[in-house]
C-alpha cells in the first residue's frame, strides 16, 4: 500500500483496537450526538478530555488524527465565515455593510468545533477499527431492522466487499492515472475542457477492471459455496468481554455527566 | 538521450507510521541505444525506478535528468523530456479504452497534435513493430486475446516513438511461445530504432537474450551494475539479491563443480552446448552429458 487515505484503518494492538466494535460504534454515536447537542463550556471540556483520552488509548499518531481535519478545513471556513456575518447581536467591528458580532465569532466557533468533534471521533473509529469489524458491528447494531424486512446482511456484505476493495481501486486508480500520463493526457490540466476529456482514458478502463474484478470475486465466493448471506457464521464471533463492559460503563458515564451539566444550566 | 540517475531515494507515505523506504540513493546512467536489464526481487524499487526515469513522481531526494533537464519538473521544457521516454507498465493491456484498435493505438500520437497522415503512418508501422495484423485496425480492442491486446498496448507505446522505452515484465502472464515472440519483436524494434531499452523482468534467462548490460536492485540500492555476461553469472550476487540464476549458468557451474574445465559465463543454451563441445572435443562425454541435461 504507497497511499494513505484520511481515516485509513491502521492496524495495532492498542485497548482500542481490541474493544468490541459494537461498543466503539454506540460510543462514538452517542458522542457525535453529544457533540451537536451540547452547548456549555463544561460539556466542550468533558468531552474534549474524554475523546483527548480515548485518542491516546487509541495509540493513533497525534498528527494523523490532525490531518483527518484537512479534509473539512473549507467547509469549516465557510461555516465559520456564514455565522461570523450572518448572526445578529452586540457589534464588534463593523466592514462595509457587513458586522461580525460576537454572538456570530461565538456560534462559528462553536460550529466549527463541533464539526472537528465529528471529525476526530469518526477518524478514531475508523483508525482503530477494521473494514471488516465495521461492517460486522453495522450488522448487529441495525439487526432490529432485519424483522421489518429490510437485507440487513446483505448490505453489511456489499459493505464489507466496498471497503475491502476500495484501497485496490484506488491502485488501479493510480496505475492507469500514470499509464495514461505517459501517454501525453494531461490530468493535472487547469483547462476544464482538456481535464473532462482526460477522464475518458481514465475512467474506461478502471470500469472494465472494476467490472472484471466482480465477476471473478462472484464466481470466487459461489465456488466456496456462497449463496446470499443466510446463516453464514463467523470465523470470528463477537463477545463481550469484561473491558468491553467496563468501556461501555464508562463512555455512559461520561455521556450522562455530559447530559447533566445540560440540564443544570 | 542520457538518463542520469543521481542519488535518488523515495519514500512512500513519508511521515506517517507507514512510511516505506522503495530506494535509497541510487545513482546510475544510461546512455542512448543501451539496453539494460533491471532486476531484482519483488519489492525491490525497480517499479518505482522506472516510474521516476519517466518523470512520474516526485523524488524525496536526489534527481533524475534526461539530457540534462530533470524529469518529474512541471515545466513545459521537462514535460518535452518525459515524451521521449516511453513506459510501459505491467499488464499495458489494463490502459485500453478507444473503441478501436486504431484509436487506441493513435491515442499518444494524437495527444502529441501531430497531423492525421502522420498518425496513420505511425499507427500502421506501430502494429507491424508487434505483429498485428492491419486487418485489426477496425475492431474493438476489447475483443481481441490476451496476448493481442498487449501487443496493441506496446504498439500504442511505440507509435510515440520514444527514445527511451522502459518495459515493466512486458512478458508476465504470456505463454512460452507469446513471451519469446514478443521479445523478439521488441529487440528487433531496438535494433531498427537504435533507442533505449530498460528491460524489468525477473527471468534472467529471458533477459540474457535481450540486454547487454543488467543493473540489480536490492531493498531499494544497486546491488550490481554491469554487463549481462558477468552479472548473469555470478550466482553469489543473484542469490544474495534473491534472484534465480540462469540455466545454462547453474549447468555449466555443476560441470565445473564436477572437474570440468568450462566457462561459466555463458548466459544462453547454445552457447553452454558450445562450451561443452569446446572442452570436451572428443564428443564423446559431453554427449551423456547432454542427455543427462535433458532427462532432468
Amino acid at each position: 500500500m504507497n497511499l494513505l487515505l484520511p481515516g485509513m484503518y491502521m492496524a495495532a494492538d492498542s485497548a482500542l483496537h481490541r474493544l468490541d466494535p459494537r461498543v466503539k460504534m454506540g460510543t462514538a454515536l452517542v458522542l457525535m450526538v453529544l457533540a451537536f447537542a451540547a452547548h456549555s463550556l463544561a460539556s466542550y471540556a468533558l468531552l474534549t478530555t474524554f475523546v483527548v483520552i480515548v485518542a491516546i488509548l487509541s495509540a493513533a499518531p497525534p498528527f494523523a488524527l490532525l490531518r483527518t481535519l484537512r479534509t473539512i478545513f473549507w467547509l469549516g471556513c465557510l461555516m465559520f465565515f456564514f455565522h461570523l456575518f450572518t448572526t445578529p447581536g452586540q457589534a464588534l467591528v463593523a466592514v462595509g455593510q457587513f458586522t461580525i458580532t460576537r454572538e456570530g465569532l461565538l456560534t462559528g466557533a462553536t460550529q466549527v468545533y463541533r464539526l472537528c468533534l465529528l471529525v476526530v471521533i469518526s477518524a478514531l473509529l475508523t483508525f482503530t477499527t477494521s473494514p471488516a469489524q465495521l461492517a460486522h458491528g453495522l450488522e448487529v447494531l441495525f439487526k432490529p431492522l432485519a424483522q421489518i424486512g429490510l437485507p440487513v446482511r446483505e448490505f453489511a456484505m456489499v459493505l464489507t466487499i466496498a471497503l475491502r476493495f476500495a484501497p485496490v481501486l484506488l491502485e488501479e486508480i493510480d496505475k492507469i492515472s500514470k499509464a495514461q500520463q505517459v501517454r501525453g493526457v494531461d490530468m493535472y490540466s487547469r483547462n476544464p475542457l482538456r481535464q473532462m476529456q482526460s477522464w475518458v482514458p481514465l475512467f474506461v478502463p478502471i470500469f472494465v477492471a472494476a467490472f472484471r474484478r466482480a465477476e471473478d470475486l462472484a464466481t470466487a465466493m459461489e465456488a466456496r459455496g456462497f449463496h446470499g448471506a443466510q446463516q453464514r457464521t463467523r470465523l470470528h464471533q463477537l463477545r463481550m468481554t469484561r473491558q468491553d463492559l467496563f468501556a461501555a460503563l464508562i463512555a455512559l458515564a461520561v455521556s450522562l455527566a455530559i447530559l447533566g451539566l445540560e440540564r443544570s444550566i | 538521450m542520457l538518463i542520469r540517475v543521481e542519488n535518488l531515494s523515495h519514500t512512500y507515505v513519508s511521515g506517517t507510521p507507514l512510511a516505506r523506504v522503495a530506494l535509497h540513493g541510487v545513482s546510475l546512467e544510461v546512455s542512448s541505444s543501451e539496453r539494460v536489464g533491471l532486476v531484482g526481487r519483488t519489492g525491490s524499487g525497480k517499479s518505482t525506478l522506472v516510474q521516476h526515469i519517466a518523470g512520474l513522481l516526485t523524488p524525496s531526494e536526489g534527481q533524475v535528468l534526461i539530457d540534462g533537464i530533470a524529469a518529474h519538473e512541471r515545466t513545459i521544457v521537462a514535460r518535452a523530456a518525459r515524451r521521449r521516454v516511453g513506459l510501459a507498465f505491467q499488464y499495458p493491456e489494463d490502459q485500453i479504452f478507444e473503441q478501436t484498435v486504431f484509436r487506441e493505438v493513435a491515442f499518444g500520437p494524437r495527444n502529441m497534435r501531430l497531423n492525421k497522415a502522420e498518425i496513420a503512418e505511425r499507427v500502421r508501422w506501430a502494429l507491424e513493430m508487434v505483429g498485428l495484423n492491419p486487418a485489426m485496425e477496425s475492431r474493438s480492442p476489447f475483443t481481441l486475446s490476451g496476448g493481442e491486446m498487449r501487443r496493441a498496448a506496446l504498439a500504442s507505446i511505440l507509435a510515440m516513438r520514444p527514445e527511451a522505452l522502459i518495459l515493466d515484465e512486458p512478458t508476465a502472464g504470456l505463454d512460452p511461445h507469446g513471451r519469446r515472440e514478443l521479445l523478439a519483436r521488441v529487440r528487433a524494434w531496438q535494433v531498427e530504432t537504435g533507442a533505449t531499452l530498460i528491460l524489468v523482468s525477473h527471468n534472467l534467462d529471458e533477459l540474457a537474450r535481450v540486454v547487454e548490460r543488467v543493473i540489480v536492485l536490492d531493498r531499494g540500492q544497486v546491488a550490481a551494475d554491469g554487463s549481462a555476461r558477468q552479472v548473469l553469472s555470478d550466482s553469489a550476487l543473484l542469490s544474495a539479491a534473491g534472484l534465480d540464476v540462469p540455466q545454462s549458468v547453474t549447468l555449466l557451474r555443476a560441470l565445473h563443480e564436477a572437474g570440468w574445465d568450462v566457462r561459466t559465463d555463458r548466459l544462453l543454451p547454445e552457447e553452454a552446448v558450445e562450451e561443452i563441445v569446446r572442452v570436451d572435443a572428443g564428443h564423446t562425454t559431453s554427449l551423456r552429458a547432454l542427455q543427462s541435461v535433458e532427462a532432468m
